[in-house]
């Protein structure tokens, strides 16, 4: 919303097509595909296959492919060459750090933000961009991993397909959630959402012949056509794929019809009902479309484990969602994805804190270790606390203000 | 005026909250192209009658008749496609939205995208269909001047600016009748003269029957072609503006001179705010 502030003076549209753009402007249309790009060309491991051995050789032959690719962007976006380096230079960094792809533990760690960063940007559709809460997206969240499980496993539907019928059966499942929530705000609303949480999660328990019960059930890897994408490093590419749709439409839903209208109810719910717009309807809405989100993410996550299991959906996820949103930005549809990025490393650069600690003799690591499990815990909570008292607009807004920085480097503004 | 069947027809609109009479026997009508003004002091119901017409609030007796149909019973939300838009006395804006997406959503009725058509954008016509509409929005912000403030944020914008981008909100609804809840209030001369000129332009211009709150009494019998006065819930006058202001009933309720209709109207509301 505040990207107004990256372009100083405004970048002026001769027509309003040009003025109506899913990016602000195309320096930041040229940041997100250029980033898509490098992020696809990662785990290919391109220094190791091109440098045959070689290491420095594949980075240097690696990044001018990357660059290559950067440059054919830069031409259709119109964006200066500066533009180009700085990006191209974290990706080559990138490509001399992980050189025959990206490590395991980066590629999981790639796909959970994406497959949770999915189900985040739907709670922020509900809380920051309509005004409503939700203290069960979890519930939702583990409703589609379950669906589309169950879809592949009994139904023998394939994996493409179960994972976006999976979105469609929670979308409605959260309609329903949804009718009382037309009637009731803030804390009941809270309530109500909270009720939903338990009764999803107690289903999940008991209805075995959905979710195999408290054993839960297998899910079936991702093959496309016969051919077998279920392991970590292609499933990456299925992830990004359904990150950067979802994503689209969010944004396309934002500024079009129905998003203004969610928006409208937020920030005034009387003059947005004498504009036309039907209340109950959109809370309603608003409710579908982001169990819609964290279906698919559900169902994501579920595919990628091929295990799921009713623990994981428990309340503290539907918490840990709402912490990566207030972190990221509250209406905010690119926060959703940085929020989920911090909210996942944070523990674990916490991890790497502790083992440094240790192996420099700073600190009693066997200790540290059994604590940590905690401080993980506690670190969270502590990072959403500090993030609402000093950043209540989240990274996204932080970003634009990064960003502004540089564009009017040495002036303030 | 040659067509005189009336846009709006109030009848005998009562309005009560407990034991408050808001309003009490209301019954006037509003005819094509006409600009129809009320008056009276604070309190004195203005706002609530407006709220009957926008369905805001639902008369406790009588009916608001629209274009000959009946829509006492409507929700709010029918009101805007059947041609009834609004602006509120105290601002109502989207804060966080642009000026140009608060005017948009005004549009909201006109437009046939949904949340699926909309989300996929480039395939189904919702390009197209925001491409044509932000072209009628243009025709509004550029009649009202407030090119300048297009992408900021309404909720960052002065009073009088907030003012008038809820006119263009409003406007954006291509209401048949369009109720103003004191549009220059708040405003410094020069404001108000611009909103004067704005509001004869959407009368005369525009076509569109316009019934107005205010109370500067200058503006209001310079514009209006009708004046209803309320004071404490009832109607003490209606018609030309000259022959209200020379109404002895209004003059004593605005000057505070003694008057026994209106003391007695004192008396039976207060009456019964204290039996509430
Ligand atoms: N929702 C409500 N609940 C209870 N009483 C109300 C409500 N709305 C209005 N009233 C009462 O109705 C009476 C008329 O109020 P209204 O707002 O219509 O006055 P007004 O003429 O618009 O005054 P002002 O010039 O101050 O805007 C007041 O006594 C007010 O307290
Ligand atoms: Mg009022």
């Amino acid at each position: 919303m505040a990207t107004a502030m990256a372009r100083p003076c405004g970048e002026f549209e001769t027509n309003y097509r040009g003025d109506q753009r899913v990016f602000p402007s195309r320096g930041s249309a040229f940041w997100v595909v250029g980033s898509i790009v490098i992020l696809a060309l990662l785990p290919l491991g391109l220094p190791a296959l091109l440098g045959a051995g070689n290491v420095a050789l594949g980075v240097i032959a690696s990044s001018a492919v990357m660059i290559a690719a950067l440059y054919v962007l830069k031409i259709y976006f119109g964006v200066t060459m500066g533009n180009v380096l700085a990006i191209a230079i974290p990706g080559a960094a990138l490509f001399a750090m992980q050189p025959d792809g990206l490590t395991p533990y980066w590629t999981d760690q790639l796909i959970l933000i994406g497959c949770y960063g999915v189900a985040a940007l739907g709670l922020n559709i509900l809380v920051g961009f309509t005004g409503q809460i939700s203290l069960g997206h979890a519930a939702f969240f583990g409703f589609g991993a379950f669906a589309s499980a169950y879809l592949s496993n009994n139904h023998g539907i394939p994996v493409v397909l179960s994972i976006p019928l999976a979105g469609a059966m929670t979308t409605l499942v959260g309609m329903i959630v949804g009718i009382p929530a037309a009637r009731i705000k803030g804390l009941y609303l809270a309530i109500a959402t909270l009720a939903s949480q338990f009764i999803l999660f107690d289903f999940f328990n008991r209805a075995e012949w959905f979710t195999g019960g408290s054993a839960g059930s297998l899910a079936e890897s991702f093959t496309l056509f016969g051919w077998y994408l279920g392991s970590a490093d292609r499933y990456i590419y299925v992830v990004l794929f359904w990150v950067v749709v979802m994503y689209l439409l969010a944004t396309n839903l934002m500024r079009s019809r129905d998003g203004r209208a969610l928006v409208a109810l937020r920030d005034h719910y009387l003059s947005a009902e004498i504009m036309g717009i039907n209340l109950t309807k959109y809370r309603v809405l608003s409710f579908g479309i982001s169990s819609f989100y964290a279906g698919i993410g559900g169902a994501l996550y579920g595919h990628y484990l091929g295990y799921v299991s009713v623990e994981s959906f428990d309340i503290l996820l539907s918490i840990q969602f709402l912490g990566m949103i207030i972190i990221g930005g509250l209406g905010s549809i690119a926060g959703s994805l940085m929020g989920t990025g911090f909210m996942l490393m944070l523990p674990e650069a916490m991890e790497t804190v502790v083992s440094v600690a240790g192996s420099m003799g700073l600190a009693d690591t066997t200790a540290l270790i059994t604590a940590l499990a905690f401080l993980k815990e506690m670190a969270i909570g502590l990072a959403i606390v500090l993030f609402l008292i000093f950043e209540p607009d989240g990274l996204a807004h932080r970003w634009q203000l990064i960003k502004a920085y540089w564009k009017l480097y040495p002036f303030s503004y | 005026m040659a067509d005189t069947t009336p846009v709006l027809e109030i009848d005998h609109v009562s309005l009560r909250f407990g034991g408050i009479k808001a309003l009490t026997d209301v019954q006037f009508d509003v005819r094509p192209r006409e600009l129809f003004s009320i008056i009276g002091p604070n309190g004195a119901g203005k706002t609530s009658m407006l709220n009957c017409i926008s369905g805001r609030y639902k008369p406790t007796e009588g009916r608001v008749v629209f274009k000959g149909q009946d829509i006492t019973g409507r929700s709010p939300n029918d009101r805007a496609s059947l041609g009834i838009g609004r602006t509120f006395q105290n601002l109502a804006l989207f804060g966080h939205m642009s000026v140009l997406d608060n005017i948009m959503v005004g549009r909201h009725h006109l437009l046939k995208n949904n949340f699926i058509t909309g989300a996929l954008y480039w395939i189904g016509g919702a390009q197209k269909e925001e491409l044509e509409h932000r072209r009628k929005v243009e025709d509004i912000i550029d009649f009202l001047e407030i090119q300048h403030v297009r992408k900021a944020m309404a909720g960052t914008l002065s009073y009088g600016l907030r003012k008038r981008v809820e006119l263009a909100r409003a406007m954006a609804i291509e209401p048949d009748l369009i109720l103003l809840d004191e549009p220059m209030a708040g405003m410094n001369l020069e404001e108000k003269e611009d909103m004067a000129r704005f509001i004869v332009d959407l009368n005369e211009e525009w076509g569109m029957t316009v019934v107005m709150i205010e109370h500067d009494m200058g503006v209001v019998m310079d514009i209006s072609h009708r004046v209803m006065v309320l004071d404490f819930g009832k109607q003490i006058a209606i018609g030309l503006p000259e022959d209200v202001r020379a109404n002895d009933h209004v003059k004593k309720a605005y000057l505070g001179e003694e008057d026994e209709f209106i003391e007695a109207l004192e008396r039976e509301t207060g009456d019964l705010k204290e039996d509430a």
